[in-house]
């Protein structure tokens, strides 16, 4: 698998690690059965999937990438903080 | 006052001729990172330039000019290598003295190339790494900085502790190579 890094460009994957599902943190008073699913369910999807990446061995920035966990292919990658310098 | 001799990170080590690829340290004094404080990539890069004559490369590139080299290694991030750093640098970055954090090798020769590709995932091919490219990645699990300074010249930058590490991986991958010519 390759992820096409905004700011290195295209690397192979021993280059990065896996952050986990990018997930939609609940607001501060959602209950405690929202903040469970937060914190410990995941779907572990065959296909589409929103993760975070972190480009240890090249330019350090988290990476958002969309992927597809069957095929490996990459559909878009996208800096985590937006690109602000 | 006893005048201490300062070894260089690979002193022993190198320099090595094996099969077409030659190893050896290049000793590089003062090595300064500069990091510029939020916002102020396009005044610290104005900085540098005025005092050093070369600019803030953009990313997998060096520059370099008089007497100076500026390579990047990473998001507002660069090494600058060769001269003191000019203390007006300190107005819109903060630089940090790591002269002495790097080990340097150069590897050069006709296998040069195909001796990183057993150690490196990086397309190290003229069209993906022309000479000046200068990357960030990884060389047998290790961080590294890897640049192409000539057609067959490139340099390998990991932390100085890990200096007989990358002399020995390096090594055993010309040997390799070497080996398989010799077939």
């Amino acid at each position: 698998m390759r992820i096409n890094c905004p700011t290195c460009g295209e690397r192979d994957r021993r280059e990065f690690y896996y952050g986990g599902a990018a997930l939609a943190r609940p607001a501060e008073d959602a209950g405690p059965q929202a903040w469970d699913a937060y914190l410990h369910l995941r779907d572990n999807p065959a296909g589409r999937a929103r993760e975070w990446w972190f480009h240890e061995s090249g330019c350090s920035a988290w990476l958002l990438v969309e992927r597809n966990s069957v095929t490996h292919e990459v559909y878009g990658v996208a800096l985590a903080d937006g690109g602000r310098s | 006052m006893v005048e201490l001799i300062a070894k260089s990170a690979a002193a022993g080590l190198l320099p090595r001729q094996i099969g077409r690829v030659s190893l050896s340290e290049a000793v590089f004094r003062p090595i300064t990172g500069i990091s510029p404080y939020a916002g102020m990539v396009a005044q610290a890069a104005a900085a540098v330039t005025a005092a050093h004559g070369v600019g803030l490369p953009g990313p997998n590139r060096l520059v370099s000019g008089k007497g100076a080299e500026v390579l990047w290694v990473g998001r507002n991030r660069w090494l600058l290598i060769g001269p003191e750093p000019d203390p007006r640098l300190t107005e819109t970055a903060a630089l940090s003295d790591q002269s002495d954090a790097w080990v340097s090798v150069l590897i050069s020769g006709a296998d040069a190339a195909a001796v990183l590709a057993r150690l490196t995932p990086l397309d190290l091919r003229d069209r993906g790494f022309a000479i000046g490219t200068s990357a960030r990645s990884e060389l047998f699990h290790m961080p590294a900085i890897i640049a192409r300074t000539g057609a067959v010249e490139w340099r390998v930058m990991c932390f100085r502790s890990m200096a007989r590490t990358l002399v020995k991986d390096l090594s055993v991958a010309a040997q390799s190579v070497a080996a398989r010519a010799a077939l």
